[in-house]
């Protein structure tokens, strides 16, 4: 890769919940003997990435995803007359779908990526989590997905309580009884919309796998870490990367059984008999991501590198011990920066 | 009883586990305990040798030494046997 590079990137919401792409373009930015143009996608004004300085040279508003894949391409044409991105890195759950349904449109343009298929996408959605469990022998807690409050009261009372209430994106809670189910429900249902999952509830410790599967069954790189600090959204605040051979072994096992193509996140709990159980499969970086180049696995890089067809080779190995503490900051701009990508939609 | 040989002991007190994450501090006396554990020694050689160093009855120390050890396992600190 002797070319600067120009890659494209979302997730650009340095927040409290943050998104994957600062640490993305950290990872990018301090990849010794590669040059990196980051070109950074954002969804609103006052994403913090936008300013940050030294994360992104130029940055484009998007269409949510929510407005369909029409007003996404009818922004990347525009994007394309004026740069020339080689790489896209879509950081969000929601815009996933969207990606993968562009890619040959994207690819044939100039710009790739290295996306999971479409097949691989919904089959771990997490209102499919019980079945795709059944299918490649991974243990998954209970799931189900609910519309109204009458199937949320049947599958309440088949699975029992507490249990956790998901969205389809984002946001969870654990109820303890019908009543905080129901109020679950309707906040998350009202945010996100449907379905809602219902999911059986398995105390433990919370640990995160964050990896990239070649899409042939090998893993190129996976990086076990322990949330140490969870915040109120369920958070990581703080971290550190361990080692347990058990973690590498599932990991490895999802890989191989999915053919997984791309970046991925397991988020695993461990019970009190010291089982692992998938709670969560996410088709993309981790905001965690950067204690992954941290400890020896240059993710976004490996990621980037095989979006551009080139061969990387599994990394053997990361160091543990290696821990991240989030921290706020507070950034100060003027507000003609501010003016200048509000109104014209990039900078 | 062979204390978990991943765990990184420093001459502080301070360990760490790498397999889970977890790290503790050990005041003076548990990190004897640990660091005699590491050799091999068992726990009536351990209890013998507590009670020379501090001068005290060895079956005491012997009854509070397993109850150390029932919280090092629990903290999943000692060798699968």
């Amino acid at each position: 890769m002797n070319k600067t590079l120009h890659i494209a990137l979302s997730g650009l919401n340095a927040i409290d919940s943050p998104g994957p792409g600062v640490p993305v373009a950290r990872g990018l930015r301090e990849a010794s003997g590669f040059d990196f143009k980051i070109i950074g996608l954002a969804y609103e004004n006052l994403e913090p990435g936008i300013y940050m300085p030294g994360i992104a040279d130029k940055v484009f508003i998007m269409p949510y995803p929510s407005e369909g894949i029409a007003a996404l391409k009818e922004r990347w044409e525009y994007i394309l007359s004026v740069s020339k991105p080689d790489v896209v890195i879509p950081n969000y759950d929601a815009e996933l779908l969207p990606y993968i349904r562009l890619n040959q449109w994207l690819k044939e343009k100039g710009v790739a990526s290295f996306l999971p298929t479409e097949e691989q996408f919904e089959e771990r959605q997490k209102y499919r989590l019980t079945e795709f469990g059944e299918k490649y022998n991974i243990p998954v807690p209970e799931s189900h997905s609910v519309n109204n409050l009458s199937e949320l009261a049947e599958k309440g009372k088949h699975l029992g309580y507490p249990l956790v209430v998901k969205g389809k994106f984002y946001e969870a809670g654990i109820a303890r009884s019908p009543q905080e189910a129901e109020d679950w429900f309707l906040k998350i249902s009202h945010k996100w919309g449907f379905p809602i999952i219902v999911q059986k509830y398995i105390k433990g410790e919370e640990f995160n796998v964050a990896g990239l599967g070649d899409g042939n069954g090998e893993t190129i790189a996976a990086v076990a870490m322990r949330k140490q600090y969870i915040t109120d959204k369920g958070k990581a605040w703080g971290g550190i990367t361990v080692t347990d051979p058990r973690i590498m072994e599932l990991t490895r096992h999802f890989v191989t059984k999915t053919q997984w193509r791309g970046p991925f996140e397991l988020e695993l709990m461990k019970d009190a008999r010291g089982d692992f159980h998938v709670m969560e499969i996410n088709p993309r970086m981790p905001a965690w991501i950067y204690l992954a180049v941290a400890a020896g696995q240059n993710i976004p890089l490996a990621t980037t590198q095989l979006a551009h067809g080139e061969e990387v080779k599994p990394m053997p190995s990361y160091e543990p011990g290696i821990m991240f503490i989030r921290y706020s900051w507070d950034l100060i701009t003027h507000v003609s920066s501010f003016q200048e990508f509000s109104m014209k939609g990039e900078r | 009883m062979k204390i978990n040989p991943n765990l990184a002991i420093n001459d502080t007190g301070f360990a760490f586990d790498p397999m889970t994450g977890h790290s503790y501090t050990l005041n003076s006396v548990a990190l004897e305990i640990v660091q005699r554990l590491k050799q091999g020694q068992t726990e009536e050689e351990i209890a013998t040798g507590l009670a020379d160093e501090f001068d005290a009855d060895p079956v005491i120390i012997l009854k509070d030494l397993l109850d150390f050890i029932e919280i090092l396992r629990n903290y999943e600190l000692l060798e699968h046997e």
